[in-house]
């Protein structure tokens, strides 16, 4: 199978664009990420059905010159909802924007738990293991 | 029979836009949602018996027989489609009973049942679907009414959890159609009888990459991990009914996918060890982070991630009796992680809150919650004889059978697995139902920061252990969460008190109504039916995993009988 070497570089850059964008912080810049990957896996799709060919309309052209249509109705279908979920993920970014004034996607409740809970690690200057509780001149940490 | 095929994906459909239309009038929508419901329990118990008896029923919607979408009704899909309606249909009546029609004020329009029904379409879709991007859409059904259904009313907290949901799930949804793209270029085709066919001429280094990225992409929809991390922090916070429907049946498709791509597509592959190795983390891991959860529904997260474990376990050991093992575990897993959701709603609406730390004494001021909230759980916890037992000690065996180091290994991890799960759900029994309100009540003022007049001196009583950044007092340990939410309900106005002191001012709630207990107590009841049946079930998974690991059955009722 031949592969059209420049519509591959097209995917790469969309995709490598998308990934990059993905990993920031703000949800609309997430979802042009994920808008940018969306259009680089249309683009995938495309190459993986093969070469281009005549319409495939009976009677047109012979079968042999035709393209292959079934890839391209999926990857109508893939647009269709990649629409649907940039849709509805702008919703969220709105909403995300009048609850806090920002469109930031904030953190997982038990990660930041488990992040504080490294950070008192880090400033307890006791690892004592009994039971029996702390000994009297022993600091109290201040966590709550 | 064949004609019952399409009506599973058809009626919630036609059902949603019924619904629709009819959101003024909720009364008419409920009744269309319920009695779409149940007649998709009817068709699917249909084609249950007819897929036992006559084989696999197949459709080839608008009769396109090689290139266009096939659906497929075999025993394990037929299966599959029964518990997910049995399941839904609760579901539903105990939404319908707790008032989620419309009329409440968080959602502006009535769009819960419409967006049910089309989460049902999808559901039963996937089952259904014999060529990959059926699977692709269905998934994007299902998935995209969940996106709705969890950040329903649009409050701070489900918009949080919705967002790393959604961004997660879009993602899983490209790396789909990556592999699609992958598949069709190198077998020219997205049936899954006809890829079967064609992936044995195939080179094996692409062979394995296919099955790579369906697997990862299963994977995160199974939440297998470490594909996993994303599901404990989004479901706890969407409504209850909302949540007990996607524990229960939203990870199981993802197994369900990844039992037709292992068995249909990729048998003898080479990376059942590596699934192997996944099931075990899975497992062990998962377990271990529902032992250190203070929150109940938090802690039902987490077991849901570890059991998975036992479903992939099954899978990976690619023989008649692990496969079997694992179908019976799906179908029993399904029922009482979804009853044990629902009751936690119960739970919640009687007592405020699900947090352990709230809680205390429900055994005696609601008995019936203790018994709905017992049976499931030591049911999770494989209790014999109930039919999670019965299930484990089916993989248990499989795995012995099997005889590899690797295999032996996971029966020990899966044994393991079984008593964390038991005491787990012992702790949450003991704390939320067994000690009394007063002392729950006592040991929260404990806690320092609760504002009763506690000094420095009183944080370093015996009783009271400070280490690395939990408290512990008794045998429990406490977090930092939990002592910033002790400060809550100490400081609390009247409707944030713990249940102690609801209890005291006689604020509590009333009963609770039956058109909630009702729905609940049903599947309760069908999880004890599932381990009364589970001898004829048995019969039934293993014949069902006989035809997973013959594939003949499959080939020639979807591709005809000219096929080899």
């Amino acid at each position: 199978m031949q592969v059209n070497l420049t519509l591959l570089v097209v995917v790469a850059a969309l995709m490598g664009a998308g990934v990059y964008l993905l990993l920031e912080r703000s949800l609309t810049r997430v979802l042009v990420g994920l808008v940018l990957i969306s259009n680089g896996v249309n683009v995938m799709f495309l190459v993986a059905s093969g070469r281009a060919g005549t319409s495939p309309i009976v009677g047109s052209s012979d079968p042999a010159d035709m393209a292959d249509p079934l890839p391209q109705a999926l990857v109508l279908t893939a647009i269709v909802i990649t629409l649907g979920t940039v849709a509805f993920l702008l919703a969220m970014a709105h909403r995300s924007w009048q609850l806090n004034g920002n469109d930031d996607v904030q953190d997982d409740v038990e990660d930041s738990a488990i992040r504080k809970l490294a950070i008192d690690d880090a400033n307890s200057d006791s690892y004592d293991l009994s039971t029996s509780g702390q000994h009297e001149d022993d600091p109290v940490e201040e966590g709550a | 029979m064949t004609a019952l095929v399409p009506l599973p994906v058809l009626l919630p459909l036609l059902g949603a836009g019924a619904a629709l239309m009819l959101s003024k009038r909720p009364r008419a929508q409920r009744a269309i949602t319920v009695g779409v419901l149940a007649a998709i329990v009817v068709i699917a118990a249909v084609l249950l018996v007819a897929a036992d008896q006559d084989g696999p029923q197949v459709v080839w919607l608008g009769e396109w027989k090689p290139i266009g979408i096939a659906l497929v009704a075999d025993r394990l899909a037929a299966l599959m489609l029964l518990v997910s309606a049995i399941v839904t249909l609760a579901v539903l009546l105990y939404s319908i009973g707790q008032g989620m029609t419309g009329d409440e004020s968080e959602t502006p329009v009535s769009i819960y049942h419409p967006t049910f029904m089309v989460l049902v379409a999808g559901v039963s879709n996937a089952f259904l679907a014999g060529d990959l991007f059926n699977l692709f859409v269905s998934f994007e059904m299902l998935l995209f009414s969940s996106y709705v259904l969890l950040t329903l009313g649009g409050t701070a907290a489900r918009i949080r959890a919705g967002t790393i949901y959604v961004v997660v799930n879009v993602l899983s949804s490209m790396l789909f159609l990556v592999a699609l793209a992958a598949v069709y270029a190198a077998v020219g085709t997205l049936n899954l009888a006809q890829i079967a066919q064609r992936v044995d001429d195939l080179p094996d280094h692409v062979a394995l990459t296919l099955q790579l990225l369906l697997l990862v992409t299963f994977c995160i929809k199974a939440a297998v991990f470490p594909l996993s991390l994303w599901l404990p922090d989004s479901y706890p916070t969407a409504p209850a009914p909302v949540t007990a429907v996607f524990a229960g049946l939203l990870t199981k498709v993802g197994v369900y996918a990844i039992i037709r791509l292992q068995t249909l597509i990729f048998p003898g592959s080479p990376l059942t060890d590596l699934l192997l190795w996944a099931a075990l983390l899975t497992m062990v891991i998962g377990i271990l982070g529902a032992i250190a959860q203070s929150d109940i529904k938090r802690m039902l997260s987490f077991t849901l991630v570890s059991h998975i474990g036992y479903m992939i376990f099954g899978v990976a050991l690619a023989t008649k009796t692990g496969l079997s093992g694992a179908i019976f575990y799906v179908a029993h897993h399904i029922t009482i992680q979804t009853a044990l959701f629902l009751v936690l709603g119960l739970i919640e609406r009687r007592a405020g809150s699900t947090a352990l730390l709230r809680l205390g004494g429900l055994a005696r001021f609601a008995p019936v919650l203790g018994v709905l909230f017992f049976i499931p759980a030591m049911n999770l916890a494989g209790i014999p004889p109930l039919s999670g037992f019965l299930g484990k000690v089916g993989l248990l065996q499989a795995g012995l059978a099997e005889g590899s180091w690797l295999a032996l290994v996971l029966v020990a991890g899966g044994t393991l697995t079984s008593l964390l799960t038991l005491y787990a759900v012992a702790k949450t029994w003991a704390l939320a139902f067994w000690r009394s309100p007063e002392q729950a009540h006592e040991m929260m003022k404990l806690l320092p920061g609760t504002g009763d007049a506690h000094t420095e001196e009183d944080a370093a009583t015996p009783q009271l252990v400070r280490h690395r950044g939990h408290v512990h007092v008794g045998s429990v340990a406490f977090g930092e969460r939990d002592l910033a939410e002790a400060k809550r309900v100490a400081d609390a106005d009247e409707p944030d008190r713990d249940l102690y002191q609801r209890v005291m001012d006689g604020s509590l709630p009333d009963r609770l109504p039956f058109s909630m207990v009702g729905p609940a107590a049903g599947l309760v009841l069908v999880s004890i039916v599932i381990t009364f049946v589970a001898g004829p079930l048995f019969g039934f998974t293993d014949r069902a995993a006989e035809d997973l690991m013959e594939r003949t059955p499959y080939f020639s009722s979807v591709l005809g009988e000219d096929t080899p």
